[in-house]
């Protein structure tokens, strides 16, 4: 289990020296042929995705890259999707749909990008659209946070039957800084915000968002990727022999759970 | 389902009349509750729309006595013990004698039985925490089990931080409810009102079979600001607006206050006997 602090551990998966989501992919699974574009109106590279092998099992790949260098971070807009990027994935999530291939989704991002440009061709709307569809997907999602996953704009890639956390993924509503601004009028106090928020593997496998973490193995990535491999391949064999209706339902009882609140008497 | 027998909507009960003062969201000017009821909640100091209170909304578009609650116990606890939530939940509860951000229920517009959501955005800027999650849930899900299309109000500051990673998990479990709603073939009209921000623009306001908006409402995903300081240019003054979003195909319709109950009258008859 990680050491660090939560800020530390959101500092940890911003670093630049931190593996992008590409190699991950790269990594994680074999036989790849990417595939892009939404089809509607770009392709977004913030998002790289396609079909491969993981331990033998055909997947789709959906993965969000902040890029290696900063030519390809500036053109990934730091691993901040735009609404395009959202569509591609859910036009890849429909195509698994149809071959009855599952998903497997990796996120990192700080959120969905925030531009004006994102505003206009409905970022909010790309991202309901993707709940909506995700959660009637008919074929296994799983979706691991292997660094930042950053509120709306990752929760869009992770509606999904199983979520893994990597061992210092973080997993938030809002990022620190600017829930310490609220809170605070202080960005520099985003320290004690990120333990206020609550945003660990950790905690997320407490407050039922997630099953499972995954050690990183102190930094070794071939060891994480190995461990993290046999994890996702042994949901994908779970999950896919449950029969679709079982399928849906289970999923959307694992949302459903979760929430905490109080009821009174009076009607 | 052809063979389901349609179960009978509870009767209705009439609005309370306290007073109550609200303030103008566009010229700050206070108004008695009474008086605005009278003018739509138009404000007769500037001629903007008010922001109008849950309850009040769904009386202007309900059919006199007919709006039954559903789940008026079901409130907001602070289950991070995060900083001044506790006290805010008091403040929101005293001042507009609501036990969460949304009331949830069932009426008839023009006679046609319909199942309902307004947000409250004097709650906690009608933010999306776990009891507006659940009441949600439980009113897709009751509106399904009923055979009910739904018509709901949208307007709040997106997800609740104060309540963590769970206020967020809020927009995914709302929107399986209202997929599985849908998929049942039942219908979703959304009204888009000022403001509607953040997670719920990225979620239930945005999956309506057909989705309205008020004029000049705010509607959008990230904040005015951090667009400004993304873009590095000055946005237009409607950026954001319901029009806006007409303009770039976002919104079926922009409609104005007084035209509201027999659009919406309208969209309700048409769709009836539809989905079973
Ligand atoms: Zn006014």
């Amino acid at each position: 289990m990680s050491t660090l602090t939560p800020y530390e551990r959101l500092k940890t998966v911003r670093s630049p020296a931190r593996p992008n989501g590409e190699k991950y992919v790269r990594a994680l699974f074999s036989d790849c042929v990417e595939l892009c574009g939404d089809r509607r109106f770009a392709e977004d590279p913030a998002i790289v995705s396609g079909i491969g092998y993981i331990d033998g099992i055909a997947v789709t790949y959906i993965a969000v890259d902040r890029g290696e260098d900063i030519e390809a971070r500036m053109k990934k807009h730091f691993g901040c999707p735009m609404p395009e990027g959202y569509r591609k994935a859910l036009r890849l999530m429909k195509q698994a749909e149809k071959f009855r291939r599952p998903v497997v989704c990796l996120v990192d991002t700080m959120g969905a990008f925030c531009g004006a440009d994102g505003e206009e061709r409905g970022q909010g709307q790309a991202i309901a659209e993707n709940l909506f569809e995700m959660m009637g997907l008919k074929t296994p999602i799983v979706s691991v946070i292997i660094g930042e996953g950053g509120s709306g704009g990752a929760l869009a890639l992770a509606a999904a039957d199983r979520v893994y956390m990597l061992e210092n993924a973080v997993y938030s509503v809002i990022s620190p800084d600017g829930c310490a601004s609220i809170l605070w009028r202080d960005a520099g106090r985003a320290h004690d915000a990120a333990e206020c928020l609550h945003i660990t593997a950790e905690d997320m496998v407490k407050l039922g968002i997630a099953e499972g973490v995954v050690s990183e193995h102190g930094g070794d990535f071939d060891l994480l990727c190995g461990e993290l491999q046999k994890t996702v391949a042994r949901e994908l064999r779970a999950l896919s022999k449950l029969p679709t209706e079982k399928l849906l339902a289970a999923r959307y009882a694992r949302f459903r759970r979760i929430g905490v609140y109080e009821e009174g008497g009076d009607r | 389902m052809l063979n389901r027998k349609k179960r009978r909507i509870p009767e209705g009960a009439p609005f309370t009349d306290e007073e109550f003062d609200v303030v103008c969201s566009g010229c700050k000017s206070v108004h008695k509750r009474s008086e605005l009821l009278k003018t739509g909640y138009i404000c007769p100091d500037c001629g903007r729309y008010v922001r109008v209170p849950a309850r009040d909304r769904i009386r202007m578009i309900a059919d006199s006595g007919s709006f039954y609650e559903l789940d008026r116990g079901i409130t907001s606890v602070d289950f991070l013990d995060f900083p001044g939530y506790g006290e805010k939940l008091e403040k929101a509860k005293k001042q507009t004698g609501e036990r969460s951000a949304v009331v949830t229920g069932v009426m008839r517009v023009l006679g046609i039985p319909c199942a309902v959501f307004a947000m409250d955005s004097r709650f906690v800027m009608a933010s999306m925490g776990s009891a507006v999650g659940e009441k949600i849930t439980r009113l897709f899900e009751y509106a399904e089990e009923m055979r009910l299309p739904v018509f709901g109000v949208t307007c709040s500051g997106g997800a609740r931080m104060q309540e963590g990673a769970v206020s967020l998990m809020q927009m995914a479990k709302c929107s399986g409810a209202v997929r599985r709603h849908s998929d049942a073939g039942l219908l979703y009209v959304a009204l888009l009102t000022d403001p509607t921000t953040g997670g719920m623009t990225a979620s239930i306001a945005m999956e309506g079979d057909i989705t309205l908006a008020e004029p000049h409402a705010l509607v959008g995903f990230a904040g005015r600001r951090v667009v400004e300081q993304t873009t590095g240019t000055a946005l237009p003054d409607d950026f954001q607006t319901s029009e806006f979003l007409l303009d770039h195909g976002f919104v079926d319709a922009v409609v104005v206050r007084s035209d509201l109950r027999d659009t919406l009258g309208r969209i309700l008859r048409l769709h009836v006997g539809g989905g079973d």
